[in-house]
């Protein structure tokens, strides 16, 4: 993408937590990179553990001091039933279970470029576009 | 598993001093404010520099043997204060702020790499101080991001919310979205609450 360049257009992935529950930590970032590389806005069927967050922070980063016009991700979880006040019961369920996907969290990652900005509080989350 | 058994050994025969305490936070929310607030007092001297624009501290830096004493009571820490966490870096941001074209560029490469280095940094804690900005809206996914990953990993952390000096500051609400976690109103840079900060931080100590 040129510098300065309007988007012209992107696509969202809806992805369901059966197309990554089989992969490992690397794989799942990288495939949810590639896919925000190609400016898709991704939005994941439940949420990612800690670490996979973390990681998809560290390899972003990595990512933004190697490829010229990658700016980075916007990244957001939503709980579809309750607010944030329940997150730290949410989160120690999931670090339990050693799984997320059946939660009923949506997570949205889209690139920088596209995503200005996904504005969150208890009850609603507001993604802008550029 | 090596890790869980070298924690509970450790913390058995380790004094509970020169604890490694983390400062981590988003950009701007006043971590090296405080850091420095901290050694200026206990130590004489402050630890980085701090300005308004945003991810002036591109490197974690560290001050080792700092004694606090308060209600009659000593502690030596280790002081580390990390890069703000964030998953956007942009360099046209700098340029926003007056600066040049090329050390903008040089600024924002020093930035990703400096929030590389903070992660890795996670795992060494012994207890986490996460500074947040008061004004600011505390349920961004980088605030929660830090705390999942300090709860799985069993660090203690304490909350401070920064910046109460000024009109928009809501503790209230830093409070309402982290009910699980001592939250304490500070400003670092006219070092107020300070009595209630150094408080919660020898009850996070015990916690270690």
């Amino acid at each position: 993408m040129k510098k300065n360049s309007k988007i012209r257009g992107f696509s969202i992935h809806i992805m369901p937590y059966s197309e990554i529950k089989e992969l490992t930590i690397t794989e799942r970032v990288k495939k949810i990179l590639q896919l925000v590389l190609g400016n898709r806005v991704v939005i994941l069927q439940g949420r990612l553990r800690p670490e996979e967050e973390i990681r998809l922070i560290e390899d972003t980063m990595a990512m933004v001091d190697h490829i010229r016009s990658f700016k980075g991700i916007e990244l957001a979880v939503v709980d579809a039933h309750r607010g944030d006040a329940g997150f730290f019961l949410k989160m120690r369920r999931g670090i339990a279970q050693g799984l997320t996907g059946e939660s009923n969290s949506l997570t949205v990652i889209g690139p920088a470029s596209i995503v200005k900005e996904i504005k969150k509080d208890p009850s609603k989350i507001e993604v802008f576009f550029s | 598993m090596l890790k869980i058994l070298s924690r509970f050994f450790g913390g058995l025969f380790r004094r509970k001093d020169n604890l490694k305490i983390g400062f981590y936070g988003p950009p701007n929310s006043g971590k090296t404010s405080l850091a420095n607030l901290l050694c200026r007092d206990w130590t004489g001297e402050e630890l980085g520099t701090v300005s308004e624009v945003p991810h002036e501290t591109r490197e974690v830096q560290f001050k080792e043997k700092v004694e606090i004493e308060h209600n009659g009571k000593k502690m030596l820490l280790k002081i580390i204060d990390t890069p703000g966490i964030a998953t956007k870096i942009d360099y046209e941001d700098f340029i926003n702020y007056g600066i040049g074209k090329q050390e903008s560029k040089k600024r924002a490469k020093e930035a990703t790499q400096g929030i590389i280095e903070a992660i890795k940094w996670l795992d060494d804690m012994d207890a986490v101080i996460i500074v947040l900005d008061a004004t600011e809206n505390p349920y961004s996914q980088v605030n929660l991001t830090i705390i999942g990953n300090l709860l799985a990993r069993k660090i203690p952390v304490l909350i401070v919310a920064n910046k109460i000096d000024l009109r928009k500051a809501n503790v209230k609400k830093i409070e309402a979205a982290f009910p699980e976690y001592s939250v304490v109103g500070i400003s670092a840079k006219k070092a107020t609450n300070m009595d209630n900060f150094y408080d919660e931080i020898f009850k996070l100590t015990k916690r270690v």
